[in-house]
């Protein structure tokens, strides 16, 4: 989970770390009423969308006036920015962070990442800010300084201290270093981050040490003991689509093909894309629906599928352990009767009660493709979308998606509820 | 030989007598698990599935000698009842439970560390299917069906794709000696490289394949680990050639967030380790079976 640049200076400043005087501003006026809070003769006014990069887009404006903060904040509220990191769709501005423009004599990089290698939260520096810390890597790794932190005891003040004398910083600067690096830390072991930035940390032309801007990100497994993190999440910043499938209990990520992928298990999930880019074909979609099948939560994934206008095939992958591939069956049965499925689908069942589940597919009337075997389900699909109409959605639907509801109704209430409940991944 | 469990390993269930530790218990011991009792905080001294339920991990070792446990506690406290079973000279810890937070992760394994190597408990997990000796015992929530007794080891980051390969394998006759699913979380008990040394330590094993996946170091390491230290020959796969940078493809670990983290790269330092690399999921089963037939001469590339 990531936050607003905004939201984490007030969590950093909690823990000690300086930042520049500055709020959060939903309108010009505000943002004007900010200024005079503030105080001064110039200030900064910044776009708040998860993204770096802000400044090259044009996110970030230099203000001398009231008239200034007022038309940088109008320019910005309501539009969409889009960055080197956003994908060309960009993500929109409803907030700007107005600050106290500083008389900056360096800049500095400071980031702490968990290191997946190390298996240790490790605190990297470098004597030149404001790049990105992969552009850091290729032009000066030699320079880069890092602290790995022992777990059991935490990060040290001798570390801070060797860092902050590795950046080359003199002694009344060396000291404002140490806390903001110690309470970074602390931030990120007590908020259960995965990352955080400070990028630049300033030492203003007046010798002060401040972090100017910073980012972080969060441990989504962690958020059930972090109820204060998440409450600053904006869902303004997300895909709509993927927000809707974590309510209903599944992983969507949206990818730029044109088949729509529906898979048990993030591994067969991304087996079964690739065998679909193997057999010539591009996935719509990353879903993993999870253990239990059950028919709602396959209906919720073939409607979140097909608000994708792309998608000109379906192909569902289940290898039913735990799960039955009967019970599965029924829940794929049920969704395409409960959700109008204008598309080719392919169904694949591996597993415990194979034929059973098969059977009931072929039974069921509807129009489904099945196929035994991973290869053939990529093969099938792929065939499928050739086959498909260029605009399906116009396409008069086809009398067999049409067949009566099953005396189980169409909602898929009441049916066997039991593969829902059933504990684990299948 | 099998490696980590057998039919003989006294095992405890660590939310015994919960929904899912009732579950997948029966599911256990109908497989043919040694299963010697379970511990649930405050139900201690009842019986669950005809078997003593203890209060707490050191009594249950005590009265059972149990020298396994499979933890199925609910997340928040899945670090605990880790540690809970490694202060109790548990010598193998298996933990299905997904969604552990990362930093508890990193404490769990600094606390591991605690103990001289001798008595220091092996981790598997968290985020993952278990271990299982086919036709001995396991010690997960797989499908044991699926599984044929035989020469191969299986490792895997993946339940299901794991699951997908063991299937592949039986149609084709291919067996396995013990498959372990490390987990996709990023900080795992125990690495590729922790579970390749003991297949090539045991003398059942004639080939191992290790099913991976974007994000993280582990891939490169563990076919750094083959050219340098295995002699049997091990069959690689990478998940995830579609997966966009940046994006969490499910599993917590999933995620191309540094140069080495794409499938492709990973297969192609498995490849330039003289792996065998499987070119396609479907094609898991077949790759180890025309690997076992080319034996000995392990060092066999497969182009694309």
């Amino acid at each position: 989970m990531d936050i607003h640049e905004y939201q984490a200076k007030e969590l950093l400043a909690g823990f000690g770390v300086r930042v520049p005087k500055g709020g959060v501003a939903y309108s010009a006026d505000q943002a004007v009423y900010r200024a005079t809070e503030i105080g001064g003769s110039r200030w900064v006014v910044k776009a708040q969308i998860h993204s770096g990069a802000r400044g090259k887009a044009g996110g970030i404006k230099l203000c001398a006036s009231d008239v200034d903060v007022r038309r940088a904040a109008k320019e910005l509220l309501g539009t969409t920015l889009v960055t080197m990191q956003t994908g060309p769709d960009g993500l929109p501005v409803h907030r700007v962070l107005v600050e106290e423009a500083l008389p900056i004599a360096r800049e500095l990089y400071v980031g702490l990442v968990l290191d997946r290698k190390r298996e240790r939260i490790v605190v990297v520096a470098h004597p030149h800010g404001g790049m990105e810390i992969e552009e850091i890597a290729q032009r000066e790794p030699e320079a880069i300084l890092r602290e790995v932190v022992e777990p059991a005891v935490g990060m040290q003040a001798f570390q801070a201290r060797e860092l902050a004398f590795g950046l080359g910083l003199a002694p009344p600067q060396v000291s404002q270093a140490v806390a903001i690096l110690l309470g970074a830390y602390r931030a990120f072991r007590e908020l259960d981050a995965t990352m955080v930035e400070v990028n630049p940390l300033v030492v203003t032309a007046d010798g002060q040490v401040l972090a100017l801007d910073v980012k972080m990100s969060f441990d989504d497994n962690a958020m059930f003991r972090r109820p204060n993190v998440v409450e600053l999440r904006d869902y303004a910043q997300e895909d709509p689509r993927e927000a809707e499938a974590a309510e209903h209990g599944l992983n969507y990520v949206a990818l730029d093909g044109d088949i729509g992928c529906i898979i048990n298990g993030a591994g067969l999930a991304m087996a079964t894309m690739d065998m679909i880019k193997h057999a010539g074909g591009e996935p719509a979609n990353f879903l993993d629906i999870g253990g239990g099948a059950s028919p709602d939560r396959v209906a919720a994934a073939f409607r979140l599928v097909l608000s994708d206008k792309n998608v000109r095939a379906i192909l569902v992958n289940v290898f039913a352990g735990i799960n039955r591939c009967d019970w599965v069956a029924q829940g794929v049965v049920q969704a395409v009767r409960a959700v109008q499925v204008p598309v080719p689908l392919v169904v694949r069942l591996a597993g415990t009660n194979v034929e059973e589940g098969r059977r009931i597919l072929s039974e069921s009337g509807l129009p489904i493709i099945t196929a035994d075997a991973l290869a053939e389900a990529a093969d099938r699909v792929v065939g499928a979308r050739r086959s498909s109409p260029p605009d399906p959605l116009s396409v008069p639907e086809r009398g067999n998606v049409q067949s009566p509801p099953s005396p189980a109704g169409r909602g898929g209430q009441g049916v066997r509820t039991s593969n829902a409940n059933a504990p684990g991944p299948v | 030989m099998s490696i980590l469990l057998d039919e003989q390993t006294p095992v405890i269930v660590q939310g015994f007598t919960g929904d899912k530790g009732t579950f997948h218990a029966n599911e256990m011991i109908a497989y043919g698990t040694n299963v010697v009792g379970g511990v649930t905080p405050g139900k201690g001294g009842a019986t669950h599935l005809e078997r003593p339920v203890f209060n707490t991990v050191k009594e249950a070792v005590a009265a059972t000698g149990a020298a396994a446990s499979l933890v199925l506690v609910p997340a928040p406290f899945c670090a605990d009842a880790v540690m809970e079973a490694a202060d109790a000279c548990i010598r193998l810890v298996v933990t299905i439970t997904d969604g552990v937070p990362a930093q508890d992760m990193m404490r769990v394994k600094r606390y591991l560390w605690r103990y001289a190597k001798e008595r220091r408990t092996r981790l598997i997990g968290p985020n993952c299917a278990g271990v299982i000796s086919p036709g001995k015992a396991m010690l997960g929530i797989m499908p044991g069906h699926i599984y044929m007794p035989g020469n191969v080891g299986v490792v895997t980051r993946s339940g299901t794709l794991g699951y997908e390969a063991a299937s592949q394998m039986q149609a084709l006759g291919v067996g396995i000696t013990t498959s372990v699913g490390i987990g996709g979380d990023p900080i795992n008990g125990s690495s590729f490289v922790d579970i390749l040394a003991l297949f090539e330590a045991d003398p059942e094993t004639e080939a191992v394949m290790l099913i991976g996946e974007i994000g993280g170091p582990q891939e490169a390491d563990a076919a750094l680990f083959v050219r340098d230290n295995m002699t049997k020959p091990v069959i690689g796969y990478v998940a995830g050639l579609t997966a966009p940078r940046g994006r969490r493809m499910g599993h917590a670990g999933a995620i191309i967030s540094a140069f080495g983290d794409t499938a492709a790269e990973k297969a192609e330092i498995m490849r330039s380790a003289g792996l065998v690399v499987a070119p396609s999921p479907a094609e898991l089963g077949s790759t180890v079976a025309a690997a076992l037939a080319r034996k000995p001469s392990p060092r066999v590339m497969v182009g694309r």
